[in-house]
């Protein structure tokens, strides 16, 4: 067993005679509002090295990059550079202390060249011409000392994914950082991209570079790291030196042992196929395909859940069934192909297909916020016959009627349908929207996320809520990126990583950690992929 | 920024902007050295002490009406329709052509097919912005700008070249048939009583109220008015409902188009009775101080659109019988438009230590 | 048309492109920085009324220019505070503010000197003079290019050169200075440069006064250089044909000048309709050529030649995320 000590200093790898750490936090905590983003998170970076912090989405990496950034002030702690204490009240200040930070979404002004987004905020004078010389003899020193080519005349929005990165790189560098940090820097990458950065970061490591490295990858982090911080519902749970480690055990150090959440549940008694889905394939807008030939079956009568790491394509798979993507291949609804491309492709026509869509945001996506509630109650549902009260004038009345039903069955507090829906509690308002989608009793249920934000006691309900719906025979295709959650409801999982199926499995032949290496792309037979 | 209670955000943060702008106005006529409780007396006297004033002022409320309803409709779809003073102008163009294709034996033939000449007008013209926001994604606020200026040259070349009768010196049309003449109030059995003097306002302004009824009922009874609203809420929203954009987009403005095309059934059909240069005077404007005045709701733009047109017809009055400039209007129009829709977090702002002393408290 | 007719339109041309060709310069330095203004017109008024005013009351053209600079920076911060401070919205300020100095400019005009919102004209010292080019007297018998020298180039006001040398200085500082670099990334970009440290609000004020003083400019030339004296609503939707041009152009200072100058010749025709129908063998309508400029900006804004792409974070009040 390698050492994996909690939410303490690394005894074992701070030597007295050791220099200081390039970075070291001490009981950094920071809370928004009733949410504990950080809990008294203590961690070393020791210099030269690479150091891994990852964790599931929301444990909290990215608030305690923004903190070392200087965008949120740290409720407690302080922090040390290269052994001094050190305030960051903003992101200035942490240039100047030698940090720099490649955001997931790049900080790049799309039409200006590579050596006008190098200079910005590091001009030498009033005059650029002087400025931009010299940072292109700049650029090609590094490029030759870390192998970080780019054009400097190239234009932003010219250039690909992977070459954008490399100039938020080589901006840190030209702003003398020291201490670099990459926000799930594969994020947007390809393979081949991904391996390129590899080997840039190794090369700046080789030059006495330190370089804090978050991800959720775990490939990576045995790939290059030479130390990882686990990091879990806001806590630093362990830091362990890579090469003592395994995937297996850090899966299970992110995943956690949750207390399995109870949902009172007898076996699954699937029928008819209700949902065929065979090589879907959505390519974004950015031209990066998010799905890359996925094929699933639902029958009656069943769960299906679908595992994974956010991002993985498990939001395009939803926004492709619920209508409103486009995407290729082909999806049958009850035996009957259903349009992906055409005209009739949206919402309304995938309701009247019997499809209801409890989407991942409800926020942005499943309600207007100011509407009131019974307004929501048919948000989607608007042109059915039962909300009009003739040819041109909605039965009014009639809805908030209803919603005051559907109110008093779902336990949807406090339970006013004229309240605004903004004004509810995050688990009345996802209640809102799972008694619209499912009190019109669809054959195929999706449902994205279906407890974010939402209270204890409203999960249990929502939980309730979805198996009735199976029990009742109809099929339900469940999205989510807590697990246990999945483990609790699901009959069949299925795990998504990069735009693809990884592999199905049942709960009950499957534990967390199986299921956390294929999340994290690590296929059965030993392999990354 | 911090929460208001809804009703003080739709009470308060316009009686506020309002107060802000009569006190800057109060300020900017004691620096021209003249006398503002004066002019509010001349105001109020010329705009509501007489029938005559009353007959004036519900006139120009008339077309505030329609010109606010155009701005509510678009502005639901999150669409700031600025070219009413277009729409309305070329409303006009289609009133004109109407009235003068027949000769109409009375107005209640003529009244309709106007009303239709006049909506799709104005609806036309709103067209070409809509498709070109909805389509290919042309800022609306600019093109519906440039047709403003494109509707009057239009205006001016018809009226110069070709709807002017022969021997007649100014640019207008011809005079409407007699029997294309509105009522209005003097004309009125029972209203003659009040008015018993010949006034501009006519029925017309029954329509106006009537629109604003529809309006209402558009938007909050009808499933048009609910896709409308929540678009205009959320658009991302709206697309997951399966709400197209496109339809969206285009419907309000029509409608929006129309409402302003309507305002000419009230100056061109009833006052005017002819097709004039600039026959809007500036009404499509006024839409959206009254809009934003009146919370984009049809029963606050119809008090919005009556406030506008008391200032109107006071500072018409004022104009004639002060020392201070009728374009006081202007700035007044102007510090609304400011308070209300530009520095609205301001005012907020304002009242948000006042509500969290009270809760305090 | 005749080459002589040609001299004499281009002239009348350079002297109404002037106006539109500071406005449009204006409109320039605030949208590239994020903040859309289409108060052109309010602040070119202001500053015509302010500049007729204090040129006739002072006698000195000079202080008349820096009277209506001041007025129009007033205008330009109040616009600032509304989009900039309160974060409201951008294209409402700008009307609002266009019937503020449609109003105000009558109210104090008209205080001031009781002409029904006029100022009195204005004579002598109180005007900008012409001034005529070295050698423009001995250059003018030259074939073809001697009279375009004499009549079309020389001879304006100082503020028809000032306007034309605002177009290189303009696109020096917007491409070879630190200021113009960190304007041009803010608006396109407001994260960029705030996550580089500098201070977004405070670019953007400056962009805001720089778009005063330029409009400060127009209107001075407008009441003290095209005409004697300041008359209501004397800009007549200059500003906006500034902004027309502005979309035309592209939101580039070169760019600016050739539609500012198309936009001018087409209104020194409208004032000649002889020449169109000596030239065309037809009478085009002169309203045609008045609605010329806002047809054209429509089709370059609907993308048919060319797509106007305007700054990208223009119109949007920044608000630092996380």
């Amino acid at each position: 067993m390698p050492s994996a000590n909690t939410q303490g200093a690394q005894r074992d790898t701070a030597a007295p005679s050791a220099p200081p750490p390039a970075i070291e936090l001490r009981g950094i905590s920071k809370a928004f509002g009733p949410v504990q983003a950080n809990k008294d998170i203590s961690i070393r970076v020791m210099p030269d090295t690479i150091h891994g912090i990852i964790g599931e989405n929301g444990a909290g990496k990215s608030t305690l990059m923004s903190i070392l950034y200087g965008f949120y002030k740290a409720d407690k702690g302080e922090i040390l550079i290269d052994g001094t204490p050190t305030t960051i009240p903003d992101s200035q200040a942490a240039i100047r202390a030698g940090i720099g930070m490649v955001f997931q979404h790049f900080k790049l002004v799309q039409n200006f060249t590579v050596l006008e987004n190098i200079i910005l905020g590091v001009e030498d004078g009033a005059l650029l011409r002087p400025s931009l010389s010299k940072a292109r003899r700049e650029l090609k020193r590094l490029a030759e000392e870390y192998g970080l080519e780019v054009d400097p005349d190239a234009v932003i929005e010219e250039l690909s994914v992977g070459h954008q990165q490399r100039v938020e790189i080589l901006k840190a560098l030209y702003r003398q950082a020291n201490i670099l940090i990459l926000d799930e820097p594969t994020g947007v990458l390809t393979p081949a991209e991904a391996d390129h950065l590899f080997r840039i970061l190794d090369n700046l490591r080789a030059q006495g570079k330190t370089i804090i490295l978050i991800t959720h990858k775990l490939r990576e982090i045995m790939e290059i790291t030479d130390t990882v911080s686990v990091m879990r519902r806001g806590e630093m749970t362990a830091t362990v030196k890579t090469a003592e480690t395994s995937p297996e055990e850090l899966a299970e150090l992110m995943v956690g042992r949750k207390v399995l959440l109870h949902v009172p549940k007898g076996p699954a008694n699937p029928g008819e196929t209700v949902l065929e889905i065979e090589g879907l394939r959505v390519t974004d807008a950015d031209k990066v395909e998010r799905l890359k030939g996925i094929n699933l079956t639902i029958r009656a009568g069943e769960i299906l859940g679908i595992a994974g790491v956010a991002g993985n394509g498990q939001s395009e798979l939803l926004e492709v069934l619920g209508g409103y993507a486009r995407a290729t291949g082909t999806i049958k609804v009850n035996g009957q192909e259903i349009d992906l491309t055409g005209k009739h492709s949206d919402g309304q026509s995938r309701r009247a297909r019997g499809i209801a869509h409890v989407p991942e945001d409800r926020h942005h996506y499943g309600l207007i916020l100011d509407f009131s509630a019974w307004e929501n109650m048919v948000f989607g549902y608007h042109n059915a016959p039962e909300y009009q009260k003739n040819a041109a004038i909605m039965d009014n009345a009639g809805i908030i009627e209803k919603t005051e039903a559907a109110m008093e069955h779902f336990d949807v507090r406090p339970p006013i349908p004229s309240l605004p829906a903004k004004s509810f509690s995050g688990g009345n308002q996802q209640k809102i929207v799972l008694a619209r989608e499912i009190e019109r009793n669809p054959d195929l249920l999706l449902v994205g996320q279906p407890t974010r934000g939402v209270d204890i006691g409203a999960i249990e309900f929502i939980h309730r809520r979805i198996v009735e719906l199976r029990d009742a025979g109809k099929a339900v295709l469940l999205v989510s990126v807590e697990l246990d959650e999945i483990m609790s409801l699901s009959d069949r999982i299925a795990v998504m990583f990069d735009g693809q199926i990884m592999g199905e499995r049942l709960p009950a032949e499957t534990n967390e950690r199986e299921l956390g290496l294929l999340m994290a792309g690590v296929t059965e037979t030993g392999g990354a992929s | 920024m911090d929460k208001l209670p809804a009703w003080a955000d739709l009470v308060l943060v316009p009686l506020i902007s309002l107060l802000l702008a009569a006190v800057i106005s109060v300020l900017v006529i004691l620096a021209i050295g003249q006398d503002p409780w004066e002019a509010v007396r001349v105001m109020v006297q010329g705009a509501l002490g007489s029938p005559y004033g009353w007959g004036y002022t519900l006139y120009y409320t008339t077309s505030f009406i329609f010109t606010g309803l155009a701005v509510t409709v678009a502005y639901h779809a999150s669409q700031f329709n600025i070219g009413g003073e277009g729409q309305a102008q070329i409303g006009g163009l289609g009133v004109a052509l109407v009235c003068l294709a027949l000769p109409w034996p009375h107005w209640t033939l003529a009244l309709p097919a106007a009303m239709v000449g006049a909506a799709l007008f104005g609806a036309a013209w709103a067209a070409i912005p809509a498709y070109l926001q909805a389509k290919r994604g042309s800022h609306i606020v600019i093109t519906t700008i440039m047709f403003n200026y494109i509707a009057s040259a239009l205006i001016v070349y018809l009226l110069v070249e070709v709807l002017r009768p022969a021997g007649q010196m100014d640019p207008a049309t011809a005079r409407f048939p007699k029997g294309a003449a509105l009522p209005t109030f003097h004309d009125i059995p029972g209203l003659n009583l009040i008015f018993d003097a010949p006034v501009p306002a006519n029925v017309t302004f029954l329509i106006a109220v009537a629109a604003c009824f529809a309006v209402w009922v558009l938007l909050w009874r009808t499933r048009l008015g609910y896709e409308i609203r929540a678009f205009g809420k959320s658009e991302r929203a709206a697309v997951y409902a399966g709400i197209s954009p496109v339809k969206v987009i285009m419907v309000a403005m029509l409608i929006s188009g129309a409402l302003a095309g309507l305002m000419a059934i009230n100056n061109v059909m009833g006052e005017a009775e002819r097709l004039l240069q600039n026959s809007a005077e500036g009404a499509g404007f006024i839409g959206i101080a009254v809009a934003l005045m009146g919370r984009n709701h049809p029963l606050g733009v119809f008090l919005a659109a009556f406030l506008f047109g008391f200032l109107y017809q006071g500072g018409a009055e004022m104009g004639l019988w002060t020392s201070i400039p009728i374009e006081l209007r202007l700035l007044l129009q102007g510090l609304v438009i400011l308070f209300t829709g530009a520095l609205d977090n301001m005012v907020r702002m304002m009242l948000v230590p006042f509500f969290r002393s009270r809760r305090a408290a | 048309m005749d080459y002589a007719t040609l001299i004499q339109v281009s002239d009348s041309a350079l002297r109404l492109a002037t106006p539109l060709l500071l406005a449009c310069l204006a409109g320039l330095f605030s949208e590239r920085s994020g903040i859309f203004d289409i108060g052109l017109e309010g602040k070119m008024l202001m500053a015509g009324m302010a500049s007729g005013a204090a040129a006739y009351l002072t006698g000195s053209v000079w202080l008349g220019m820096f009277a209506g600079i001041g007025a129009a920076i007033l205008f330009s911060l109040i616009h600032g505070v509304a989009s900039i401070t309160f974060r409201g919205n951008q294209l409402i300020s700008g009307v609002a503010l266009n019937f503020l100095a449609s109003g105000m400019t009558v109210l104090i005009a008209q205080a001031l000197f009781h002409q029904g919102g006029r100022t009195p004209p204005l004579s002598g010292g109180a005007r900008f003079t012409p001034i005529e080019l070295p050698f423009a007297e001995a250059l003018a018998d030259v074939p073809i290019l001697g009279p375009f020298y004499a009549e079309v180039l020389s001879g304006h006001s100082a503020l028809v050169y000032v306007a034309l040398l605002a177009v290189p200085t303009t696109w020096w500082l917007l491409y070879r200075t630190r200021f113009g670099l960190r304007l041009r990334a803010v608006g396109e970009n407001p994260e960029s440069v705030d996550t580089a440290g500098i201070s977004v609000v405070r670019l953007r004020y400056s962009a805001v006064i720089i778009t005063g003083i330029l409009c400060g400019l127009a209107g001075a030339y407008m009441a003290t250089g095209l005409q004697a004296g300041f008359g209501r609503e004397m800009t007549a939707g200059r500003g906006y044909i500034a902004l027309a041009a502005l979309i035309f152009a592209k939101w580039r200072p070169w760019y600016a000048l050739w539609a500012t100058l198309l936009f001018g010749f087409l209104q020194a025709l409208a004032l000649r309709p002889d020449v169109i129908e000596g030239t065309f063998g037809l009478a085009i309508p002169v309203s045609f050529l008045d609605a010329l400029p806002y047809i054209l900006t429509v089709i370059v804004l609907a993308g048919f030649v060319g797509k106007a792409i305007p700054p990208r974070a223009g119109g949007q009040p920044y608000v630092k995320e996380r």
